[in-house]
């Protein structure tokens, strides 16, 4: 479904991102690495088209169409679909509204699903106001994963979706996610990707990853099993996965 | 003897230039125009005229309204009420009835403030009387228009406003011109008087035409425990429009609150203030406006006057620009004149920021479905203490049909 080529990325004339390759089937859920700073953002605003993340060399193809020409909006509606991890607050735009905007855009689903939606992820008072406006952190998690419910995408692209969400909660995002991943499904039924950040790999308890990457000063060093993967790093720290880099 | 001696103040006003907003040259407006029959029902009014009020706030089915003033140019062709407390008619009407109301005329701002409310003194074309009596809670909105359907006219109004002790009302006042109109002056002098624990919100929607000037002079006094609530919205073209209503908080515990949604498309010129005296202790105000420049010129003035202890005051002026022709100047003023007072501003002007769109395109909208619904969200301000009813309304003003395909 994804393919990363020999991706080199730079933001305000600083390149992060550098000679980086990355490969997600239809059906396949890749969990993604890496200690701060070290550009695991950047790759998924480059793979939604953030204007600011220029692409040096390299591409990014998406059920066969190269994406680097095409708008944020045009890479949404081939079936893009990303949780932020620090989405901006914006004034007067209710979340349910969007919401609303987002189902209707693919076609419709009648208010009720909303509704269901919005009760399920128990975000019935969040719903009627601003979009991320004095959102906590958890509830931030769980509005980027209702929003992307409305927007049913093919590739999911998840910003940590785990971070700072309690032990309660994160079952219920787990769900979710595993609904939007099609994980009910076996593999070669399903119509879904997705792309996971995470630190401690919480969400992975509950959403079974396939592959794992780690990403280390803005390339990918390694890739394996996820559970061996997070073992390693918290046995040797990111710098042993730099010994297995070839 | 009172009305001699207004006319003579106003006589020496005539030249005085406002203290903002460009000097305009009230001759090359027409005071003669014909004077128009009265109609029984708003449905009787002609079909263009009905349309255009809507746009305003007025609704002709006037099951959801407690009365009606209608106002063509000179002529009251309507002023019905139709719930007991409270009180509709023309200002010639209420003075004549009412001894004592000659007594507030000028009382919450003088005549020769300026060329205009001396003009409005000089030759006055009418203007509404509204009364709630003395503990009369008048929960439906009440509706008034002032129209003008003649070019290159001059409308001059004076309105007086009260809500006497414990009572309650809400007012919708709609003012604009007919499609046909290009030009004119409408100069409406507005005075409020709440009293105690009485509340008032006053809700006003303009609609006017490209080269209409436009000069509402308003100002009210509130008493003790008092509220008054004034909701302006002007998205539409104006030539040139400038206002700086006034408030003085004269009673311990009394409320203002002002909110002024403005939209300055190319050619417009507004200069939109809000000022109020805080007088006594316990006072509270608070102005919030937000201004979008599509190519025009906005002045956002704000001026709070903190003058006893214990009293709180809050501005806030957001502005967008949203044309590289445009520009909006915030002016936020403070003016605590003891130690103990809290008092606080808030401005921003600006463009949209990307990362907003962005959010918003990598959701599927396109730029311009983001950017409208930015747009909207910015406009979307909810007033506290308002009925509902009007807050549709205003959400009805502020989101006209044109709009409604390119957003949320
Ligand atoms: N818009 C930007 N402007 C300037 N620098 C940026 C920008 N975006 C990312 N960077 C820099 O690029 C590097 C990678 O950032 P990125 O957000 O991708 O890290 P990350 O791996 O997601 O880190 P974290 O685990 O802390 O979320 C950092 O040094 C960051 O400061
Ligand atoms: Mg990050």
């Amino acid at each position: 479904m994804l393919s990363v080529e020999n991706l080199s990325v730079s933001v305000e004339g600083r390149q992060i991102l550098h000679d980086l390759n990355l490969h997600v089937m239809t059906g396949e859920t890749v969990a993604l690495f890496g200690p701060n700073g070290s550009g695991k953002t950047s790759l998924l605003k480059a793979i939604i088209g953030v204007p600011s993340y220029s692409i040096e060399s390299g591409k990014i193809i998406f059920k066969g169409n190269d994406l680097t020409r095409l708008s944020m909006h045009e890479r949404a509606v081939l079936g893009i679909g990303m949780s932020f991890q620090r989405p901006p607050a914006i004034r007067g735009v209710k979340l349910r509204d969007l919401l609303v905007t987002c189902v209707k855009k693919r076609g419709g689903v009648d208010p009720g699903d909303i509704n269901d939606m919005i009760m399920r992820l128990g975000l019935s008072d969040l719903a009627e106001r601003d979009i991320n406006k004095g959102f906590s952190g958890g509830e931030i998690k769980r509005s980027e994963l209702i929003q992307l419910q409305a927007q049913g995408p093919d590739l999911l692209l998840l910003d940590e979706p785990d971070s700072g969400v309690d032990l309660i909660s994160i079952e219920l995002v787990g769900s979710v996610i595993n609904e939007l991943l099609q994980k009910d499904r076996k593999k070669d039924r399903r119509e879904k990707a997705g792309l996971i950040i995470s630190h401690a790999g919480h969400i992975l308890d509950y959403v079974n990853a396939d592959r794992a990457y780690v990403m280390l000063n803005g390339t990918l060093q390694c890739s394996g099993n996820p559970r061996e993967l997070l073992d390693d790093i918290i046995e040797k720290g990111y710098e042993g996965c730099t010994v297995c880099k070839g | 003897m009172q009305r001699v001696d207004h006319e003579k103040r106003a006589l020496r006003a005539v030249r005085k230039r406002a203290d903002f907003g460009p000097d305009l040259d009230i001759g090359s407006y027409e005071h003669e125009t014909k004077e128009l029959d009265k109609v029984r029902a708003l449905n009787d009014l002609p079909g263009d005229i009905a349309g255009a009020s809507t746009d305003v706030g007025i609704e002709t089915d006037e099951s959801c309204r407690s009365g009606t003033f209608f106002q063509i140019n000179h002529s009251v062709v309507l002023s019905t009420v139709y719930q007991d407390g409270l009180e509709i008619m023309s200002i010639t009407e209420a003075l004549q009835k009412y001894d004592w109301l000659s007594g507030y005329r000028w009382q919450a701002m003088k005549e020769d403030a300026d060329k205009f409310t001396a003009e409005a003194e000089l030759h006055q074309h009418q203007g509404y009387f509204i009364r709630a009596l003395p503990g009369s809670k008048v929960e439906l909105p009440l509706q008034a228009c002032l129209f003008m359907d003649q070019d290159s006219l001059i409308q001059n109004v004076h309105n007086i406003i009260i809500a006497e002790e414990g009572s309650e009302l809400h007012i919708i006042t709609g003012c604009a011109a007919a499609a046909s109109v290009n030009r004119g002056l409408h100069i409406g002098i507005s005075e409020f008087y709440i009293k105690k624990n009485a509340k008032m919100t006053f809700t006003m929607i303009h609609k006017w035409a490209d080269n209409m000037a436009v000069r509402p002079r308003s100002a009210a006094i509130i008493d003790e425990s008092g509220l008054f609530l004034s909701n302006y919205v002007c998205i539409k073209p104006v030539r040139t429009l400038q206002m700086y209503p006034t408030v003085y908080c004269t009673g311990k515990n009394s409320t203002a609150r002002f909110n002024a949604v403005l939209v300055a498309h190319e050619g417009s010129d507004m200069d939109v203030g809000s000022r109020v005296y805080l007088r006594k202790e316990g006072s509270r105000a608070e102005v919030i406006t937000r201004a979008i420049s599509e190519g025009g010129n906005i002045f956002a003035r704000g001026h709070l006057i903190g003058e006893v202890p214990d009293i709180k005051a809050h501005l806030e002026c957001r502005g967008l620009i949203l044309s590289e022709k445009g520009s909006i100047h915030a002016i936020p003023e403070l003016e605590g004149k003891v130690s103990n007072v809290d008092m606080s501003h808030e401005a921003a002007v600006g463009k949209i920021a990307e990362e907003e769109i962005q959010y918003l395109m990598a959701r599927g909208l396109s730029e311009e479905e983001a950017t409208s619904a930015i747009v909207r969200g910015f406009l979307d301000i909810e007033v506290k203490g308002l009925p509902s009813q009007l807050q549709a309304e205003m959400k009805k003003a502020l989101h006209p049909k044109e709009l409604k395909d390119r957003v949320l």
